[in-house]
């Protein structure tokens, strides 16, 4: 029987050395600058030591106004992505079997495909003369270019346009995995067919819902490059770090900030999880 | 007689509910494509067909430095992240070893946190520790958020096989590496390369941690796009983002074909 166990403790040990460089990879840079970054926030300017300062120094209005627009931005986003991406992700669901892959394959390709360059097609779009100002003048709806570009509506249009993937995927799947002989049941029971979407599909999709509202909102919060282009000048969370390191140059404010980030995004995670939400692996 | 009128009704309005959205989803990519052929030195008026701005962007020095460097990057991030998640895949869904939990989530954790932190956390320890801003820190740190992409494919794959066909190697009396390359390999390959190409196409896409850690000497196509596009935009940054994403329509084009033909291959139906 020894032979059997140093076999199997040779075999442990090359599984160990397996993951070895990932973990070396995990600790050196995933763990290692966060905890830098806490680090930083904790410490004066002046290398004095512990401190509290740099988090007492976001209680400001200013700091505080531009967290609260990049919540109120996220949670625009998600309801709006979930108002459209719900129904896209049913449709494509319950669409011919044939149909599916391709639906699935159209959806995956924006996703991977640069948020930045898909932004810039809306810049085009959206710009004085661009198509969609000379198609509502054609149409005589305007005889003024409307100018879209800058506005808070064209900067939640390019968020929802970047984050709508991730409510169709999990509303998709949420949905293609539902027992639909169960809305038959209840229709056949007497239920309208809104009765038996809102008393069936929508509870038993709702994980779905959640999985999709989380995705969509955790990244909404910290983008800063979408408002950046779109132009108007909105500052967000993102802009705030951004300007704090680069510009003020003060990078325990700035640390102390992002530290603010992740436990908000993390908390809205754990929260997640506590109310029964699925392990978000990813798609 | 109830069910086919029930029916009727949602086949015309799903079929419209999703060419339209499509649609939505796909014209600011198309309108970024046609623009790129527009003969007029602005983004605004069309102005007749021509190349003019390819023929430019190649000639241009620093757009060609800004690809070679997105390739190599895109490249070596690929294949560094690819080695390191199958191995760590590969090993943490055979090991027993106590911390491997922390492990996996550690490596998984750069998918769940703001970029934008990511990004100054790696800026702030760089310039504490001393590490030189450019290349080599590009690499390191697209290596680290591509890992995770390769680790979850390969480890879902692994965990969909069937033990027994390695079992049934190991009692012919093949030795460990011998059913490692004989066997496992061969049967997560698609995953590890679909994994690959994800991850050449994130690192191809990425601006925000890219912004952070490079140097000025070291420029990529995304930033190139996100500083042209922040004062105002040309038809050079249309030709420029065309040939991005031709890149990575491609990448992840080749990446769901493998995935769709192993999965066809060993699905049970």
């Amino acid at each position: 029987m020894t032979h059997k166990q140093q076999k199997e403790r040779a075999q442990e040990r090359r599984n160990t050395l397996f993951f070895a460089p990932m973990a070396v990879l995990a600790v050196l840079l995933v763990a290692l600058p966060l905890i830098y970054v806490l680090g930083m926030s904790l410490t004066a300017n002046d290398g004095s030591g512990f401190t509290l300062a740099n988090y007492k120094a976001l209680l400001r209005a200013d700091y505080l106004l531009v967290f609260a627009n990049s919540l109120k931005l996220a949670f625009y986003t998600t309801a709006v992505s979930l108002l459209i991406g719900y129904p896209f992700g049913y449709c494509m669901a319950r669409a011919p079997r044939g149909w599916k892959s391709l639906l699935m394959m159209l959806v995956i390709i924006p996703f991977w495909t640069s948020a930045l360059v898909r932004i810039f097609g809306w810049k085009i779009l959206l710009q004085g003369n661009g198509l969609i100002n000379t198609v509502l003048k054609s149409l005589g709806l305007i005889d003024k270019s409307i100018k879209f570009l800058g506005s808070y509506g064209s900067v939640l249009l390019a968020m929802v346009y970047c984050m709508i993937s991730f409510m169709i995927l999990p509303c998709h799947s949420a949905v293609d995995k539902m027992d639909f002989t169960l809305v038959e049941a209840s229709r056949d029971l007497g239920a309208k067919p809104w009765r038996a979407f809102l008393d069936v599909t929508l509870p038993l999709t709702l994980p779905g819902i959640m999985a999709g509202c989380v995705l969509v909102f955790v990244p909404s919060v910290g983008i800063f490059y979408l408002s950046d282009i779109m132009g108007g000048g909105l500052v967000l969370v993102g802009n705030l770090i951004r300007d704090q390191l680069l510009k003020v140059r003060d990078w325990h404010t700035g640390s102390a900030m992002s530290v603010l980030l992740v436990v908000l995004t993390a908390g809205i995670y754990l929260i997640y999880r506590r109310c029964g939400g699925d392990d978000l692996g990813v798609m | 007689m109830a069910g086919s009128k029930r029916k009727k009704k949602r086949n015309l309005f799903s079929p419209i509910y999703l060419t339209l959205v499509l649609l939505i989803l796909y014209l600011p990519i198309l309108m970024v494509v046609v623009y790129s052929f527009n003969a007029g030195r602005t983004i605004s008026a069309w102005q007749g067909f021509s190349t003019n701005w390819y023929t430019r962007l190649f000639s241009n020095g620093l757009m060609k430095d800004a690809l070679v460097n997105s390739l190599v990057l895109a490249g070596l991030s690929a294949a560094l992240s690819g080695g390191i998640g199958t191995l760590g895949a590969i090993g943490i869904s055979r090991s027993h070893f106590k911390f491997k939990g922390a492990v996996e989530s550690l490596a998984t954790l750069p998918m769940m946190i703001p970029e934008l932190v990511l990004g100054m956390a790696y800026l702030a320890l760089f310039t504490g520790v001393g590490v030189k801003l450019g290349m080599g820190a590009l690499v390191l740190t697209h290596t680290t958020f591509c890992v995770p992409y390769v680790f979850i494919n390969v480890k879902s794959r692994l965990v969909g096989m069937d033990p027994a066909i390695e079992e049934a190697a190991r009692d012919l009396g093949a030795k460990p590496l011998r059913v490692l390359f004989d066997i496992t390999l061969p049967l997560i390959m698609p995953a590890v390369i679909s994994g690959m190409m994800l991850a050449a196409a994130m690192s191809l896409d990425d601006v925000v941690i890219s912004f952070f850690v490079t140097s000025a000497e070291t420029t990529t196509l995304p930033l190139k796009i996100y500083t042209g596009l922040r004062s105002g935009g040309t038809p050079e940054i249309n030709a420029l983002s065309t040939l991005m994403l031709a890149a990575i329509f491609i990448f992840v084009g080749l990446s769901q074909l493998i995935k769709a033909k192993s999965d066809k291959m060993t699905s049970p139906r």
